[in-house]
């Protein structure tokens, strides 16, 4: 299966199976098109009659280019075969081990974004803050469960997390007494909104934390129209200056500003120059899920402009990048030659199966997405899974899940995509959430046109 | 020349090398085993 595109000037051929990215002129890109729906003495006659006014394409010209793109088959390059979908069916099967937890140390929150999937911190349910000894119990089902996994990773989420930092530093302290015992590698996150950002928590965070999620939707104006503390102020002048204070104190660890865009600001390009602006450069900027009946929900006539928008950005990107003024952005961020394996791109994200969520009871979610959906409770720290049947099907949500999608070029890119959004939207882990489909293979279009612009540098 | 191919990881190779799963989990990668 092949998928080709032309942006910024570059025709390029993705071939989906091998991961093979090809660069090609005119005369190649036409002649890949027609390769498997033509014979030769069609696909001669055809190219001559179109290039007819060009006297680089000859006849000879015409049947090298054949003769390499067979070539190309012949290496598994080109048109490569889908040997994938037994392996993938294989995966009920398989043994998984838990490598990551989100911990929900926090289901309680200082801001009251509109459009908090979480609802405001609370998810639906009672204001908590977890206790050291549930996160000690949760710590100790991970390394009990995560096999021979050496590195393991523990999010702190919520709500707002820093609400109970005097746990979370406690929880750090008690994982990394345990990692010698156990032969384990513990990488912690902190997301956070940045209001209770003090001087405590910028050395602890640049001591102990992998990474460090910073919320900030981008201008002024957008950030405080929707993310408000509690008595309806905007929060962007508290949080912008402890933002900026952290990220000059981290020096070279991995920190990343996300934003969230919606209906209001589709031009949010402009936001993600903003952050720059301010001297940021590991960014991101999602779109918001929500219902559609909210005020501020994309819709329909938004997506050509959000995909516009990212095709801008990453022109935008290649010009910084050029100029010594680049920023990275998260969903452009490709590594053609150390990204992940095959098991990993059927497998995907792994919710359910290798990342759980631990709410501040303990008990055991999919992903953070599902926490407050009652028939989506796995089980708790103190029984482990005893939900078999959901977690059953979570071991089958991978690329190959869908039969809609068996014939998409970006199968192996999403791997199945988010099980949450599909859920969500269309009421089923398994569905699909067409219009998140569309901008991801936008995005991996833009984040593969950078590359390929990247190599011929 | 009118077909550039860039050095991308072989998936099919990577098929028979098995996955480690010592990558990062993913979410709304860098593996170090190639």
């Amino acid at each position: 299966m092949i998928h080709q595109y032309k942006l910024n000037g570059f025709n390029i051929v993705i071939d989906t199976c091998s991961g093979s990215i090809h660069n090609v002129d005119d005369l190649a890109y036409d002649i890949i098109d027609l390769y498997k729906k033509k014979n030769e003495d069609e696909i001669m006659h055809i190219m001559l009659k179109k290039y007819k006014n060009d006297s680089s394409v000859t006849k000879q010209e015409i049947q090298d280019c054949i003769t390499d793109i067979r070539e190309l088959e012949r290496q598994n390059k080109l048109y490569s075969s889908d040997i994938y979908e037994n392996y993938a069916f294989d995966f009920k099967k398989r043994q998984t081990n838990i490598k990551a937890l989100c911990l929900h140390i926090a289901h309680t929150c200082n801001l009251n974004c509109e459009y908090c999937f979480a609802s405001q911190g609370k998810y639906n349910g009672e204001r908590a803050l977890m206790s050291y000894e549930i996160g000690k119990k949760a710590l100790d089902f991970l390394i009990k469960n995560s096999g021979s996994h050496y590195n393991l990773e523990v999010d702190f989420f919520g709500g707002e997390p820093l609400m109970n930092f005097e746990v979370v530093k406690k929880l750090v302290k008690y994982a990394r007494s345990r990692e010698k015992l156990y032969n384990k590698n513990f990488r912690f996150t902190l997301t956070t909104n940045g209001l209770l950002i003090n001087d405590d928590v910028i050395d602890f965070s640049n001591r102990e934390m992998s990474n460090v999620v910073l919320s900030l939707d981008g201008r002024k104006q957008v950030h405080d129209n929707l993310r408000k503390t509690i008595d309806g102020k905007g929060s962007y002048d508290i949080i912008v200056p402890k933002f900026k204070k952290l990220v000059e104190k981290r020096k070279n660890k991995n920190y990343y500003i996300r934003g969230t865009f919606t209906h209001n600001n589709v031009d949010f390009v402009n936001d993600i120059l903003h952050m720059a602006d301010l001297g940021f450069t590991e960014l991101s900027m999602e779109p918001v899920v929500c219902s559609p009946t909210e005020p501020y929900a994309l819709t329909k006539d938004d997506v050509e402009i959000v995909k516009e928008q990212y095709e801008k950005l990453a022109k935008i990107m290649l010009e910084r990048n050029k100029n010594g003024n680049g920023f990275t952005f998260y969903h452009f961020m490709l590594d053609l030659e150390h990204g992940p394996c095959i098991y990993k791109r059927i497998a995907g994200c792994g919710s359910g199966t290798e990342y759980l969520a631990v709410t501040p009871w303990g008990d055991l979610y999919p992903c953070h997405q599902f926490v407050g959906e009652e028939k989506f409770k796995l089980g708790n720290v103190n029984d482990g899974i005893t939900n078999k049947e959901i977690a059953e099907k979570f071991k089958l949500c991978n690329a190959y899940a869908r039969p809609k999608c068996k014939d998409c070029w970006a199968k192996l890119y999403c791997s199945g995509g988010c099980s949450a959004n599909a859920y969500h939207a269309t009421g089923d882990i398994t569905g699909i959430y067409e219009y998140g489909c569309e901008l991801f293979k936008k995005r991996i279009e833009c984040a593969i046109m950078m590359k390929v612009a990247e190599s011929i540098k | 020349k009118r077909i550039q191919t860039l050095n991308t990881r072989d998936l099919t190779k990577s098929l028979k090398q098995g996955g480690c799963g010592e990558c990062q989990t993913s979410c709304s990668q860098k593996c170090e085993n190639v």
